[in-house]
């Protein structure tokens, strides 16, 4: 898998297997590590998926083959508690398992140094264990499916006082405790990481690798670290008292005498907006936290393949810091209608609108990019491109929740819905297979099949407007979120046949994900070897091996310019490494 | 083959607009609205669509025009060596900005209308009296009305569990909503009216309705297993049929025995 072709290699033999491959403190090893764990859940939080659509085209039917298996008790129905369960851990697991690692834990963590120019992180044993704190997590929320009551009930959001009071779900037993348990380990394997990301960027970058000749990537990265920093704690705490909530009496969610379901009172004084203050207060910049890592990616693929200066990369960068910085001050929107003084309604509103500016600007960019380029459709460019066109949807579907009093009527419907499915998996998910295809090269030192790719590509991108697009329409009709069986009542009872086709294309396109799978594992082995640079691009990751060794480069690198100069006229041909010294200063 | 792929990504301005163009025909739109208010909502809602939607038409088609155009396969010049243009900067920045802001401070009316303006009794700052108190608890919607005497909270009250909520048609109405044990969320998408219900927490909400009949009433915040079965419905009846219907439960409330049950024991 991964050979060295640096010169450490008898660093490796003395080390063992536990400590090259399980325990390695090397950012490129743990980087994969994050990769194929993510890959996994990814897996899971499909199927999970693929259980709300059955049960949203087959209310109540049992389902085919696997019925029996999974909810036997229930001849092969999903149960209604079982539904909530369904759609609280598939955002779980998508959200903690799969997205935010897969772009901080396993771009990040790949990419950061080699872009860079430096050997490793700057604290490789924290690096390590950001990646170990995951498998707690990982444990703690399977086993949550399998405690009494099972896996957390109250959605991803778990709102007391239904996620507080043990005795309101079946999911509030021991799964929501659990499922606190282990979203703190997933906080804090992104707090160290995040802190590592910070530090290797401002520290260790290579001579002449000034702020602004970073890769959007690296810059991405880097703000995302901040946010992570900054948001995270906020999420721990809350964590912490809700878990004081459930299981030491204390009321911070609570009101005085609260109860449900025949439950004995609680102490209370407290306030169930509260949580949902702190939670959004780090949710909200976690959905940055989930896009701007892909933006990066996208921009550095987009240039590399269209084989032009990406276009606007100060206005870029400031833009990812101004997503960043208003991220912070939008949460509010969440909380339209929760009951949260209406004159805050307003100013969220105002902060909300804006933060589409940013991300305006962004796509502007992109398309100024392409403008005038040379554009090669390979693979990771059809999955940037493909973010840039659905990002648009994702992006202006936003400013209908942001418009307050529309969002009286869309709040906690299929139009929210639609809005975060465009930009998490039309949106982020692309980019993600994007970055795999394009820097697959780097860390196996082949190249995946360019012509499954584009087969994946095509169906992926057909079948999840089939199955997202679609939920724009039915957020319209106010079908809500969460429920189990909206056809009963007479608003929603035409709705049937839509949500048919929408599971199917569900369907489809999870079994397209196949071909990504064969195509990910089977070229590791059979795929042509790639050589240092197979996309001609000039960002300095592609100046190292493939895969580089420990310590990542075989000479000291020494940057000269952005990793953006394709078609420079200062050289022959059409890309200009960041490295190569310029014509005048050649010795 | 070569411009396949910018044919693929035209489907997308060309699907998207077809869906909402034909949407209409099958139904799947806004649920007719009965409400006074809702139609502000709804010009707010079509008037972003237009918007958003005439965006998203131009920057998907520039989109597919460049992918098209510049095409390596098809297009041989070589590309352009630009790192940008701060003029277009300006322009994209503040165009996008002023119209964001415009939108939102345009928005602002209605919202203080729906949430933040309760209706007062005229002449003086306080709200007019309420004519029903929901609650709503695992998994039902409960109705409490003034008896007799118009005022809520006291002995003559009417108790209703059957989730049927009887209303005034014509007359601006003033709720009492809550919550018994975990969040809820009062949603009647005929009226465009939504407002989670939280415990230990009072909260007013305010409505027009402009038609008779009965519409749906869906608890709209995920609140156990129950959630989707939260089924209420309102009726809206002229005053004089409200009046009687509350003659009528009370009545009903007030009887010495209970009405038989249908089936044998």
């Amino acid at each position: 898998m991964s050979t060295n072709s640096g010169d450490h290699a008898d660093h490796t033999h003395a080390s063992g297997f536990l400590r090259t491959y399980v325990f390695s403190l090397d950012h490129k090893i743990i980087g994969m590590q994050f990769l194929f764990s993510t890959l996994i859940w990814f897996f899971i939080g499909g199927m999970l998926a693929l259980g709300i659509r059955w049960q949203l085209a087959y209310p109540w039917a049992p389902m085919p083959l696997i019925g029996n298996l999974l909810a036997g008790p229930e001849g092969g129905q999903i149960a209604p508690e079982n539904y909530t369960m369904l759609v609280t851990m598939h955002a779980t697991v998508m959200i903690f398992f799969v997205i935010i690692p897969i772009l901080a834990g396993a771009f990040g963590n790949f990419l950061i140094p080699l872009m860079i120019g430096a050997e490793d992180m700057a604290v490789p044993v924290l690096n390590m264990l950001s990646y170990w704190f995951m498998w707690p997590a990982f444990g703690i929320i399977g086993l949550s499916f399998f405690v009494e009551g099972g896996a957390a009930q109250g959605g991803w959001t778990s709102y007391p006082p239904l996620s507080v009071i043990t005795a309101a779900a079946p999911g509030s037993l021991n799964g929501q405790t659990l499922w606190l348990i282990g979203v703190t380990f997933v906080g804090i394997a992104s707090m160290m990481g995040s802190i590592n990301y910070m530090t290797t960027i401002i520290q260790m970058r290579a001579p002449g690798m000034t702020m602004f000749r970073l890769p959007m990537t690296v810059w991405a990265m880097f703000i995302t670290a901040l946010l992570q920093a900054f948001a995270l704690p906020v999420l721990t705490a809350a964590g912490f008292m809700q878990l004081g909530d459930r299981m030491l009496g204390t009321g911070f969610f609570l009101a005085e005498g609260a109860t449900a379901n025949n439950s004995p009172m609680a102490s209370g004084g407290g306030q169930p907006l509260l949580w949902q203050h702190l939670f959004w207060f780090y949710s909200h910049p976690a959905v940055y936290i989930m896009i701007l890592p892909a933006m990066g990616m996208v921009s550095d693929i987009i240039s590399c393949f269209a084989r032009k200066p990406l276009f606007g990369y100060k206005p870029m960068v400031y833009s990812i810091s101004g997503i960043a910085g208003l991220g912070f001050i939008v949460w509010g929107h969440h909380m339209f209608v929760s009951g949260m003084n209406p004159a805050l309604g307003m100013t969220f509103m105002v902060s909300t609108m804006m933060i589409a500016l940013p991300s305006a600007i962004k796509t502007f960019n992109w398309m100024g990019t392409l403008w005038g380029g040379q554009i090669q459709y390979t693979t990771p460019m059809l999955f940037a491109l493909s973010f840039v066109s659905m990002f648009i949807i994702g992006g202006l579907s936003g400013i209908f929740m942001a418009a307050t009093p529309v969002d009286i009527f869309i709040h906690d419907t299929y139009f929210i819905v639609a809005h975060f499915h465009y930009v998490l998996f039309s949106g982020t998910a692309m980019a993600v297979f994007g970055g795999i295809y394009y820097w697959y090269p780097k860390m196996f030192g082949r190249m995946m099949n360019d012509s499954w790719g584009k087969i994946h590509f095509t169906l992926t991108f057909i079948l999840l407007n089939c199955v997202f697009y679609p939920m724009h329409i039915l957020g319209m009709t106010g079908f809500p979120r969460r429920l189990a069986d909206p056809y009963q009542y007479e608003t929603f009872q035409n709705l049937l046949p839509l949500n048919q086709f929408m599971s199917l294309c569900a369907l489809l396109l999870v079994a397209s994900q196949i071909i990504f799978f064969v195509n990910f594992f089977g070229s590791m082995f059979f795929g042509a070897r790639s050589g240092r640079n197979p996309w001609h691009s000039n960002g300095l990751e592609w100046q190292a091996p493939s895969p580089p060794g420990h310590g990542n480069f075989d000479f000291q690198p020494v940057i000269h310019r952005g990793p953006y100069e394709y078609n420079s006229p200062e050289v022959e041909g059409d890309y200009y490494p960041q490295t190569q010294p310029p014509p005048e200063i050649k010795e | 083959m070569n411009r396949f792929w910018g044919f693929l990504f035209f489907l997308v301005p060309v699907g998207g607009v077809a869906t909402f163009a034909a949407a209409p025909y099958f139904n799947i739109w806004l649920p007719r609205d009965i409400s006074e208010h809702g139609h502000a909502i709804d010009h707010l809602f079509f008037f972003i669509l237009w918007l958003t939607g005439v965006v998203f038409i131009v920057t998907e088609l520039v989109l597919f025009y460049f992918m098209w155009k510049y095409d390596a396969k098809a297009n041989k010049k070589p590309a352009k060596f630009t790192h940008g243009s701060h003029s277009l900067e300006v322009v994209w920045t503040i165009v996008p900005a002023v119209t964001l802001l415009f939108i939102a401070i345009y928005q602002m009316d209605a919202w203080a209308s729906a949430k933040m303006r309760p209706p007062l009794i005229p002449g003086t700052e306080e709200m007019i009296s309420p004519t029903v108190e929901v609650t709503g608890r695992q998994f039902n919607w409960d109705f409490r009305y003034p008896g007799p005497d118009n005022e809520l909270y006291t002995q003559d009250d009417i108790f209703r569990t059957d989730g049927k909520l009887y209303l005034p048609v014509g007359e601006k109405v003033l709720l009492r909503i809550t919550s018994a044990d975990v969040l809820h969320s009062f949603f009647l998408p005929n009226m465009r009216i939504k407002q989670d219900v939280v415990p230990g927490m009072e909260q007013s909400m305010w409505f027009k309705a402009k038609e008779k009949g009965g519409y749906d009433i869906v608890c709209a915040e995920l609140c156990g297993w129950g959630h989707y079965k939260m089924k209420g419905r309102v009726f809206f009846l002229s005053r004089a049929e409200f009046d009687e219907k509350l003659e009528a439960m009370r009545l009903e409330q007030n009887t010495m025995r209970v009405a038989a049950l249908d089936e044998e024991d």
